[in-house]
């Protein structure tokens, strides 16, 4: 490192799902600012019992926008810190090819046994593939067929495993794997309310100048460019 | 938030699926630890050995493995496939499975203790009495092997109870299918629903300490008894 005399650290909690986009850009953010960035990835959930309990990270990237507002409106957040880093888009997967098709007649038949989909109680992505169901009017009759996830990443392995035929992923998770096999639906936006992944300053990092930049440059182009480049989208 | 409210299902189903797969370990692990208190075979390390796996690995390696080789894709789910039983994964007879391979220690360990400190005398006396090998193993070799059931037992049954990270990774968390205790406690607290999680989780230790202070108690007893 050439003489960067103001070279701090900056610690983010984030959530498991945006791992690998988040490694990429701590990498870029370390390159041209010399700080350095330290990373503990955990569920939304955990994370957010973690810092209402006092533990050290001075950014807290969510897999919501409902945990940063609480943390916010709780004085462990920075007020006005907060904004929307990526959008998660939900896709329809089945490691079989050809096995969902582009309008979903896959689900209206329902000879599968069993369909993956996150906790719709804490997982926004279960939420979101709860809400597709209910719109599409087959929530009730799929229900019984439904296999919970605690998390994506393990409805992810329900699904790659075989043991689920299908079920309701992100779109980050199949560009993670690099995973070109299977057949997916892209879910068209209006299905579910925008999947919002929203990232705030915690208390501890107010007066800390490498968080304070690491927060901006989430939205620099570099980082934009990362997190469209996982499947996200960008408000 | 009160017990009254409380949703009783994966109190039920937790039970019992601790009855169950003990009742299980029970059958297969009798034979197993006699087996391992008797033998001279070589295999008596190899086999105490992956006996003793589950205290070592955590659950997650089990399940992982579980999930991979009941599956459709795996060898014990191909073959279950093929006796037209379905895939184990997500249902009940999954879990069970799944629980006895991860309590075996704790049944086969204290039985496979209780045998070999009974000795080889007692046997021996009963054979020179012409007792049939049977005969020998229901009316000398269990009753003196007694505390050792009751431990077995309880620690089978309990350590169900408070299994977690198997279930978690092929139960798909269905209620009053695949939803046990750890697991609805785990989920309120993702939830931030922390009554509910309080009380579960409090009803979890008091039932925990219970079990092993009455085991405690009773262990005392009969030794005392046999001195």
């Amino acid at each position: 490192m050439t003489g960067v005399a103001s070279a701090g650290e900056a610690s983010a909690a984030v959530a498991s799902n945006f791992t690998k986009p988040m490694r990429e850009i701590a990498a870029g953010f370390e390159r041209k600012t010399g700080h350095k960035v330290v990373l503990s990835f955990g569920s939304t959930g955990k994370l957010y019992a973690q810092i209402h309990n006092g533990a050290p990270f001075d950014l807290f990237l969510a897999a919501d926008n409902q945990a940063p507002a609480r943390l916010e409106s709780e004085g462990h957040g920075v007020a006005g810190s907060r904004f929307t880093y990526a959008i998660g888009r939900l896709v329809l997967w089945s490691a079989r090819p050809g096995y969902v098709d582009q309008n979903g007649e896959v689900l209206q038949k329902g000879d599968f046994r069993h369909i993956a989909i996150a906790n719709p109680k804490t997982a926004p992505y279960g939420a979101a593939a709860r809400q597709v169901l209910e719109k599409m009017g087959l929530w009730a009759g799929i229900r019984p067929h439904i296999v919970q996830g605690e998390n994506i990443a393990q409805t992810y392995q329900f699904i790659a495993s075989g043991n689920a035929e299908l079920g309701f992923i992100a779109l980050s998770q199949i560009r993670d794997a690099g995973r070109a096999e299977g057949s997916r639906w892209d879910l068209p936006r209006e299905l579910h309310d925008p999947i919002e992944q929203d990232v705030v300053l915690l208390q501890r990092g107010r007066d800390n100048p490498a968080a304070r930049e690491l927060l901006a440059y989430l939205q620099s182009d570099e980082a934009r460019a990362i997190i469209a480049s996982y499947g996200y989208d960008l408000k | 938030m009160t017990f009254a409210d409380l949703d009783l299902t994966p109190v039920w189903l937790t039970l019992r699926l601790a009855a169950t797969a003990t009742l299980v370990l029970l059958v297969v692990g009798t034979p197993l630890a006699w087996w391992l208190a008797r033998t001279t075979s070589w295999l008596k390390q190899p086999v105490a050995a992956v006996v003793a796996l589950p205290l070592v690995l955590p659950p997650t390696v089990l399940g992982f493995y579980l999930l991979v080789m009941l599956g459709p894709h795996g060898p014990i789910g191909g073959l279950t496939q093929a006796l037209g039983l379905g895939t184990l994964p997500f249902t009940f007879a999954g879990l069970v499975v799944a629980s006895v391979l991860y309590s075996l220690p704790f049944v086969v360990q204290p039985l496979q203790n209780a045998f070999e400190a009974a000795g080889t005398r007692p046997l021996e006396v009963a054979a020179t009495l012409r007792a049939s090998a049977w005969d020998r193993f229901f009316t000398v070799a269990v009753p003196l092997a007694r505390p050792g059931f009751l431990t077995a037992t309880v620690l089978g049954f309990a350590h169900t109870v408070g299994e977690f990270g198997v279930v978690l990774m092929i139960g798909g968390n269905i209620p009053g299918k695949t939803q046990v205790l750890s697991v609805a406690i785990y989920d309120h607290v993702e939830a931030l629903e922390y009554g509910q999680a309080h009380l579960y989780a409090a009803g979890m230790l008091a039932f925990s300490f219970l079990v092993l202070l009455v085991l405690y108690l009773t262990n005392k007893r009969i030794q005392e008894r046999q001195r």
